[in-house]
């Protein structure tokens, strides 16, 4: 039975519809990308998933607990990390994961234990005692994970987790995402707007104005797009151009001075490719499809990386300003 | 396309059995009070102010007043103020503690509360309660310069002192409760101080018996919960039953207007907390 299920969402904003009738299912176990451009309405199917908002119409289910009906017990099933960091920053990280723990009902004699393992997991031990103000964007996302894990959830909700952060941080926590659903037994739904995070999922939908408009392993939809793409420089265009149409019976395309060929599986031609072009090939290039292919192909537009968090830590550091002034 | 689960898996009917769930509203109380206090006890700040307001208040105004105040009035204006001055400290410091949803919605804390599987009301009385606790604290602190008023106060009134001022701090934690349910940004904080909580100050018989007040402010006084605080401490603090000076309504009156003010602001705040629509 899927963990997640979810049957002809609708959730509208008056005349906006935000979430437009969608269906899926998740896996117990796997790790789920939702991707789409900003304003596609990953944040307000979450917030429907999490019993924060409630549906216009449609179904959802969590570990088998209606969200429209039965918020308590989904809440109990849940973790979540929102989009912005929800952390009292006035509280040292350890107190926010023991604050957590009591707002969850984790027993007394647990407690102790299962901060310091989650504190552990996310390599934030030796920073507990620290007021969070004082902590990395970086670090804060890896302290929400870890207070999303310490009631045990059995799904847990990740929304534009790296949204901001360095490549570094973000390479950080890709580790500890991805070894989440093994080592704490939970599913993982998240959404992101980073095309090339969505390779880890085990699947994927891409939702585009409030309606998913494909569905599958990252494999399954890049294959959608066609196969890969060897450019290559060589000494002579023509002449190798003529090569390749006897060896592989493609044509090649040349485009500023390189030679450009579509084929199913590109690894596995090149070895042959450069055996037959011999000392002519100067160099080889492999480029796969992504997942930004597959939106391109579907919309007709790239989701941009525009940088939203820039604009709400700017809006964070005013009102912090604001506040102690 | 998809079919409904046949049956409920046998995990789903675990952990909650009743005594699983009042244990779990339980700790959220707790934790919400703990919160507060601990952040109370970190800010010195706060707690100095907390003090320092009332002591201007009583020394400075209630001081230059006095010498307004006709001496057969049946006390000394600074006696007078002196059940007010509890009311205002309880008055800022429950006001400040609730109003800092305001800013938990502001930095995002909020919804971590929201989003945890406890109930609303729970939420409520957990934040009232935490206004409540720093505030008696805080009355407890100023109670102690009666003697220094000229006050006399046995064992007995002290008591009913500090439950009144528990009483009083609970209904102003859930009214600043209600008030911060309806604003979203810090910077509606001067609006509420300003505008609402400033009169409710000068309107509820701390400065001046609401007896003296003309009419419409005296209507205006009767609607203001922290009317009914202050003079339940009248009632209790005041030696004189009789004059210009006394307290405006019975004792049982004060705390049963409390008490169902306290009771109406968190049924109407747990609804307001509900999900969105
Ligand atoms: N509370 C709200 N009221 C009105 N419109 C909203 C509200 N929340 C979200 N929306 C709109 O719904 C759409 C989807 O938003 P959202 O789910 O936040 O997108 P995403 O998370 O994919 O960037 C956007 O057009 C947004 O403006
Ligand atoms: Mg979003």
């Amino acid at each position: 039975m899927p963990i997640i299920r979810v049957e002809n969402l609708v959730k509208s904003y008056g005349s906006l519809t935000a979430v437009d009738g969608i269906s899926f299912e998740v896996e117990e176990g796997t790790i789920f990308g939702f991707l789409g451009p900003n304003g596609a309405g990953k944040t307000t199917t979450i917030n429907v998933l999490c019993t924060l908002i409630s549906a216009t119409s449609g179904k959802a289910f969590i570990n088998g607990y209606d969200c429209l009906k039965e918020p308590s017990r989904v809440r109990k099933s849940i973790g979540i990390v929102f989009q912005d960091t929800t952390l009292d920053k006035d509280l040292t990280a350890y107190e926010n994961l023991v604050f957590h723990a009591y707002l969850y009902g984790v027993k007394k004699s647990e407690i102790k234990g299962r901060v310091h393992d989650a504190l552990n997991f996310v390599q934030l031990y030796e920073r507990k005692d620290d007021l969070v103000k004082k902590y990395s964007g970086g670090m804060k996302r890896r302290l929400e994970v870890a207070r999303g894990l310490i009631h045990q959830p059995r799904v847990l909700f990740l929304d534009e987790p790296t949204l901001g952060l360095d490549p570094q941080s973000r390479a950080n926590l890709w580790g500890v995402i991805t070894e989440m659903p093994k080592k704490h037994n939970v599913t993982i739904f998240m959404t992101t707007h980073y095309m090339e995070e969505a390779e880890v999922c085990d699947k994927i939908a891409i939702i585009d104005n409030g309606k998913i408009i494909a569905e599958g392993s990252p494999e399954e939809l890049k294959k959608t797009v066609g196969g890969d793409v060897i450019s290559l420089r060589t000494r002579d265009n023509e002449w190798s151009a003529g090569e390749i149409r006897k060896m592989f019976g493609i044509d090649s395309v040349e485009k500023d001075g390189e030679l450009y060929l579509t084929t199913g599986r590109g690894d596995s031609c090149i070895p042959e490719l450069i055996r037959g072009l011999g000392d002519n090939v100067l160099s080889v290039k492999l480029q796969r499809p992504t997942i930004n292919d597959v939106f391109l192909k579907l919309t007709g537009k790239a989701i941009r990386d525009e940088d939203v968090s820039g604009m709400s830590n700017i809006k964070e550091e005013v009102r912090a300003y604001r506040r102690r002034h | 396309m998809f079919h409904l689960p046949p049956l409920t898996p046998p995990y789903k009917r675990r952990g909650n059995k009743c005594h699983e769930l009042i244990f779990m509203e339980f700790n959220a109380i707790y934790v919400l009070v703990a919160r507060e206090f601990k952040k109370f006890i970190r800010e010195r700040s706060r707690l100095v102010s907390a003090i320092a307001r009332p002591l201007l208040w009583l020394f400075l105004v209630g001081a230059g007043m006095s010498r307004l105040v006709s001496p057969d009035a049946g006390m000394p204006y600074t006696q007078f103020i002196f059940p007010g001055i509890l009311g205002m400290t309880i008055l800022f410091s429950s006001v400040f503690s609730s109003i800092s949803i305001i800013w938990d919605k502001e930095f995002g804390f909020f919804r971590e509360i929201l989003a945890a599987p406890v109930s609303r009301m729970s939420i409520v009385i957990g934040k009232g309660l935490s206004g409540t606790v720093v505030s008696t604290i805080q009355a407890a602190i100023v109670l102690m310069l009666f003697p220094v008023l000229g006050l006399r106060l046995g064992p007995l009134q002290i008591v009913e002192v500090l439950i009144i001022s528990i009483a009083l701090s609970f209904c102003i934690s859930t009214f600043g409760i209600l008030l911060a349910t309806f604003y979203e940004s810090y910077e509606s904080f001067s609006v509420i101080m300003n505008f609402i909580i400033m009169p409710m100050f000068f309107l509820s018989g701390a400065m001046y018996p609401v007896k003296l007040l003309p009419k419409p402010l005296a209507v205006a006084a009767q609607l203001n919960p922290l009317t009914y605080g202050i003079d339940a401490l009248k009632n209790v603090i005041f030696p004189v039953e009789e004059g210009p000076m006394s307290a405006d309504f019975g004792l049982v009156t004060d705390m049963a207007v409390i008490l169902i003010l306290s009771f109406a602001f968190v049924v109407i705040s747990a609804r307001l907390f509900e999900r969105k629509k």
